[in-house]
């Protein structure tokens, strides 16, 4: 296919993780905030794991392109 | 209930969902440039993308709003409807009736009727389909924008507005294709987006056992014996054991059978996912794909309910709000997201939840454009123009098809009861199309009036068998008995719709046999090749490595979804 649905999916993703990571960091000392998802820091956390599923659809739709162009 | 407060970073997270939705849609705007492009996708989608949409299309607002109020209200028994009813149905679709749809080369379900038996069959499909998507599509919006507006105190009008022009604006940029793609983003939006949610509550709950004997003490509580609400077979023996109202036969043949088969193996919202990929391999391959991720969702969707209703027991009943003395099952996800998500991640979950809408309303624009277009339009209206001339009506299409779905909207906040009873006359008429499919596929002397006149006839079975009857505990109208009599009384809703469905696929599957019996073939066995199994030559698959044979995988998701009711039993 002419557009790879794995690039703008992990480009999204990565954005949206490191969005979630900065925000989770700025936030860390706001037990109260916390507190609702049981004081884990879940902003940090989840967007850790959003930005390495974002880059790794990049990897991948980056590697297809190569092979694809090859 | 409480509003969810919204902050800058996620009113952040929600615009760049947006701003990539619309940027798919850019992307694919120069592939647009013939009628195949735009209403098929040119028929070269990749299949696990075919089989992520494919799922993604059903995976709107009832999904996730109602599975999870399911799963509050009847517990694990609401899993049925993918461990009974999904996946066999989309093993079958895969393996026996993705050769017919996509080897006739037809461009739609009503299409294939058309090839298959006569064009009023066509016909008759093509339009309570197409008035069908378009109050699904309405319904969506209605949903979100009440959802939103007792959630956020978002704008009623402004949700309408924002939903309907993104969606307008995405399918026109890409079609088909831009539809799929979105599909997929939303596919992975909406597991991210709720993972943790399930993660989170279940930690709170204090694990899986002991999510167990709470819910144990909620059955109690309700009157029913411990392990309703978490054992999906056991209390089955007979529907006034369980929640949910319906006995083994009702779950094994009305909903597995015949509910679950009509939904999946005819209904074009999720076919034209298949048919837009971009080999017959890879078309047969899109539902096994889909089934796989299918099997797990009910750990994403209905065990938030059981975990809410879980809780609302221990808060003493304050955790999901009142209504009229019981609890509002529909807003179990909601109050989820707002209890365990703080700012940040509750944006990644309210852009999920907005992201379930859309994809379900897009799945119905696309589905109605092609139909409208190829299946009316061109058959009935206009038939000969240019490539593009049909082209054109597609693009005015996907406008007209979204103002009307607005109008559905608004119509439905002022006649509710109309638009259930519309939906409700829409289950008639899917019911018993998968009896007129699998004479239509796997008996070649099914004729044209045999299957126009057995629908015809099972659809009017449905309703006379719901004016008859009516579910323990309401009153005559849309539930029912509205013939006058009742001749029997249903334990549940649930088994009445279960028992209804029999009813109907059971006449259409007689009358269909009787009536082409009687008639002449009207269509030669040179005609009906490739539309019907004893004369199409058997696609030959030993050759292909195991993950690509759609036998092979369909066993696989087979195993699985047996495994999973035992587990669950």
């Amino acid at each position: 296919m002419k557009l790879d649905i794995r690039m703008p999916m992990g480009l999204m993703f990565v954005i949206v993780g490191l969005i979630l990571v900065v925000y989770g960091a700025m936030t860390s000392s706001d037990a109260e905030m916390y507190k609702r998802s049981l004081g884990t820091n879940i902003n940090l956390l989840w967007g850790l794991v959003l930005f390495f599923i974002g880059a790794l659809m990049v990897v991948l739709a980056r590697r297809a392109m190569r092979d694809g162009t090859k | 209930m409480p509003r969810i407060e919204l902050h800058a970073v996620d009113y952040l997270i929600l615009c760049i969902y947006f701003l990539f939705v619309l940027g798919i849609g850019f992307a694919l705007k120069r592939y647009m440039k013939t009628g195949a492009d735009f209403f098929l996708s040119a028929r070269s989608i990749p299949a696990w993308i075919a089989g992520l949409a494919f799922i993604s299309a059903n995976l709107g607002a009832q999904e996730v709003i109602g599975m999870s109020a399911s799963g509050a209200k009847y517990g694990i028994m609401t899993s049925h409807f993918y461990w009974v009813g999904a996946i066999p149905a989309m093993a079958f679709v895969g393996i026996f009736m993705m050769p017919f749809y996509y080897g006739s080369k037809a461009r739609s379900v009503p299409e294939y009727l058309k090839l298959r038996y006569d064009e009023k069959t066509r016909g008759f499909n093509a339009i309570s389909f197409a008035v069908m998507t378009v109050f699904s599509s309405g319904i969506s919006m209605y949903a979100l924008a009440k959802l939103f507006e007792i959630l956020l105190g978002w704008n009623f009008h402004f949700s309408v507005f924002i939903s309907g022009v993104i969606v307008l604006a995405y399918i026109s940029l890409g079609g088909l294709t831009s539809a799929i793609y979105n599909e997929v983003l939303q596919f992975f939006l909406i597991v991210l987006g709720f993972l943790p949610l399930v993660l989170l509550g279940l930690r709170d709950v204090g694990g899986w056992h002991e999510l167990i004997r709470k819910l144990n003490e909620v059955a109690v509580g309700r009157g029913f014996a411990p392990g309703t609400m978490t054992q999906s077979w056991a209390h089955t023996g007979s529907a006034a054991a369980n929640p949910m109202g319906v006995e083994w036969f009702g779950v094994v043949f009305g909903l597995g059978f015949v509910l679950s088969f009509g939904y999946w193996c005819t209904d074009f919202l999720v076919v034209q996912r298949a048919m837009a990929a971009n080999s017959m391999s890879a078309a047969r391959r899109t539902p096994l794909i889909a089934a796989v991720p299918k099997m797990l969702f009910p750990f994403l969707v209905i065990l938030p309910g059981m975990i809410a209703i879980s809780m609302h027991y221990q808060t003493k009943g304050t955790f999901l709000p009142m209504e009229n003395g019981q609890p509002n099952y529909n807003m179990a996800m909601p109050v989820m997201l707002g209890h365990y998500y703080p700012a940040g991640m509750l944006g990644l979950g309210l852009t999920a939840l907005m992201a379930s809408f859309m994809s379900g309303m897009a799945g119905n624009v696309t589905a109605f454009n092609t139909v409208w277009t190829y299946d009316i339009y061109q058959s009935y209206i206009r038939p000969g123009q240019t490539d593009q001339h049909y082209l054109r009506v597609g693009h005015i299409t996907t406008v007209v098809g979204i103002l009307l779905s607005v109008a559905c909207a608004y119509a439905a906040t002022q006649f509710n009861n109309i638009l259930d009873f519309l939906q409700l006359v829409f289950a008639f008429v899917n019911a018993p199309l998968f009896a007129t499919f699998m004479l239509g596929m796997f008996w070649r002397r099914a004729t044209g009036h045999g299957a126009f006149w057995g629908l015809l006839i099972g659809t009017c079975t449905a309703a006379i068998h719901h004016g008859l009857t009516l579910p323990a505990g309401t009153q005559s109208g849309i539930h029912g008995g509205w013939l006058g009599t009742i001749v029997h009384q249903y334990p549940s809703d649930m088994a009445q719709n279960f028992w209804t469905a029999i009813f109907a696929w059971t006449a259409c599957f007689i009358a269909t046999i009787v009536i082409s019996l009687a008639t002449a073939k009207n269509k030669t066995d040179d005609q009906l090749k490739g539309l019907v199994y004893s004369l199409t030559p058997k696609i030959k698959d030993h050759d292909l490595p195991w993950h690509k044979q759609p036998a092979m995988l369909g066993l696989i998701v087979i195993v699985g979804a047996l495994i999973l009711n035992v587990v669950f039993w």
